[in-house]
């Protein structure tokens, strides 16, 4: 009799456990069709990931706002993250205030082109008071001036079969990637001005990206570089962004 | 089975709990699934409280401001040599979602099975003075419980285990979504209510440092009161009591 029960008992779990690994790549299928997929889902920590891209898109699919704050509000204190490029190619740009800088935008669109900082800055500039905070547990409340992603993106004719928009720092390891809603998204910009003033050359000049909705290391520095791709899966290493391959997830609105 | 006058609260007669369960099947599995998504996030929150062991209070901080408390320990950046950050915050979010969904699981069944009204509300009779003193007396003198204790909890429990399944988890799962720029945007209040994203923060930890005093606690008492019995009577489901009569 007892052997009996331990032998079903087995058989449950076994039955169970062959039908949770076919749910769950049910699951996978039906969430990459939905675009709810992540591209780093692969392995046990990419089901978590997965769970929390997947919610949290649902949850903004109203597209969101991230809470904006009033000028007295700005921190007094702004960290700031990693060392500016030592390419000679980026210091000759510097030296020239960033004139010969051309931002290119490419793939998936009508007419692909580049945008110097002169066109860049001449499209309606919009500014934002937003909270940042960085994945190592600090954050600071700042205003960022530039022009939203999606002006330019509009500009250049997104094919529909773009789903991803990738995009690229002078500084050869730094790339990231967002989906199509963040990118659209009003609060996503290409940002040359911090509190007032031009970017400086350690906050990202000319122009870096910001996304207001995930953790700071979404906002790449240094932009040479936009494309839009239908799949991340031929994107460099296919995790979607520099940090998967050193051990950091690629959806930080967390 | 003069036993069963002094179970006070147990509205079943011990002869009738002869071959039946101390601990539910579903309260088991989630107990040790819970207690595994624990130990993964608190050894992962670990890992990403390092990196900056700092704690503010309002919408901001950082390193040049003032803080709250400067935690005596370590700032661990330097991921070059190991990278102890990225693969904890996998972890983190990773056991936070078994431990949400594990803990959805017992509180929808708590409260269809009457688990939470019929074996944590303290009765009328636990709360009344002398019981309740009688108790406290117990604890603070070391006392190993008495028998009945094997079958039903004392108040102390009762209102321990309360305060760690509607209060403790609750607020910790709250504050860990407060400190979610995405989530922010949907739900502002998620952080406004305790003034700012670095409160949340700070609140988060404090609980799961309450947490850890619980289970340090916890675990005492369960080596006090007979720690095999006990586990026995949290993975088999038979507490020694009903053993002994059977």
């Amino acid at each position: 009799m007892k052997e009996l029960v331990t032998r079903r008992k087995l058989i449950t779990t076994g039955l169970a456990a062959v039908a949770g690994f076919a749910g769950l790549q049910t699951a996978a299928h039906i969430a990459d069709k939905f675009g709810f997929l992540p591209p780093d889902h692969q392995g046990l920590f990419g089901v978590g990931e997965t769970l929390t891209y997947a919610s949290q898109r649902i949850l903004m699919s109203g597209h969101s706002l991230a809470p904006e704050f009033s000028l007295s509000e700005i921190s007094k204190v702004a960290p700031i993250n990693g060392k500016p490029p030592e390419s000679d190619e980026y210091h000759r740009s510097s030296v020239n205030q960033f004139s010969d800088w051309r931002l290119m935008v490419d793939g998936l669109v009508a007419r692909p082109r580049s945008f110097s900082m002169a066109e860049l800055k001449s499209f309606p500039a919009r500014q934002q008071i937003t909270h940042q905070a960085c994945e190592e547990g600090w954050s600071f409340i700042a205003q960022w001036i530039g022009v939203p992603l999606s002006y330019v993106l509009n500009l250049v004719g997104v094919s529909e079969r773009a789903k991803w928009v990738a995009y690229y720092s002078i500084q050869n390891d730094w790339w990231d990637s967002m989906d199509l809603p963040d990118a659209m998204h009003p609060q996503t910009f290409l940002a040359y001005g911090f509190n007032g003033q031009d970017l400086t050359i350690e906050r990202g000049a000319p122009v870096r990206m910001r996304v207001a909705r995930q953790l700071g290391q979404k906002s790449v520095k240094y932009l040479t570089r936009i494309s839009l791709v239908d799949s991340l899966k031929h994107v460099r290493d296919g995790l979607g962004s520099g940090s998967p391959s050193v051990g950091f997830s690629w959806y930080v609105g967390i | 089975m003069a036993q069963s006058d002094s179970v006070p609260a147990l509205t079943v007669p011990i002869s009738a709990l002869v071959g039946s369960r101390r601990h539910s099947a579903i309260v088991r599995i989630t107990h040790w699934v819970n207690a595994i998504s624990f130990l993964a996030l608190l050894v992962s929150g670990i890992g990403i409280l390092l990196a900056h062991p700092r704690l503010y209070w309002g919408e901001t901080g950082a390193v040049g401001g003032p803080s709250l408390i400067d935690l005596p320990l370590p700032f661990v950046l330097d991921i070059s040599v190991i990278n102890i950050r990225g693969p904890s915050r996998y972890l983190h979010f990773l056991s936070a979602w078994v431990c949400i969904l594990t803990g959805l699981m017992y509180i929808i069944s708590g409260l269809i099975t009457r688990h939470f009204r019929t074996e944590l509300l303290p009765s009328r009779f636990h709360l009344a003075w002398h019981s309740l003193a009688g108790t406290i007396s117990n604890h603070l003198h070391f006392r190993r419980p008495p028998e009945e204790e094997a079958l039903s909890y004392n108040v102390l429990q009762r209102l321990a285990y309360l305060t760690v399944v509607f209060i403790f988890f609750p607020l910790i799962i709250w504050t860990g979504l407060a400190m979610s720029p995405a989530l922010s945007s949907v739900f502002p209040w998620l952080r406004t209510v305790f003034g700012g994203q670095q409160s949340a923060r700070t609140i988060h930890f404090f609980v799961a440092v309450s947490l850890v005093l619980f289970l340090v606690v916890h675990i005492v008492m369960v080596i006090r009161a007979g720690f095999r019995a006990r586990m026995r009577a949290m993975i088999t489901g038979h507490s020694s009591a009903s053993r002994t009569t059977k």
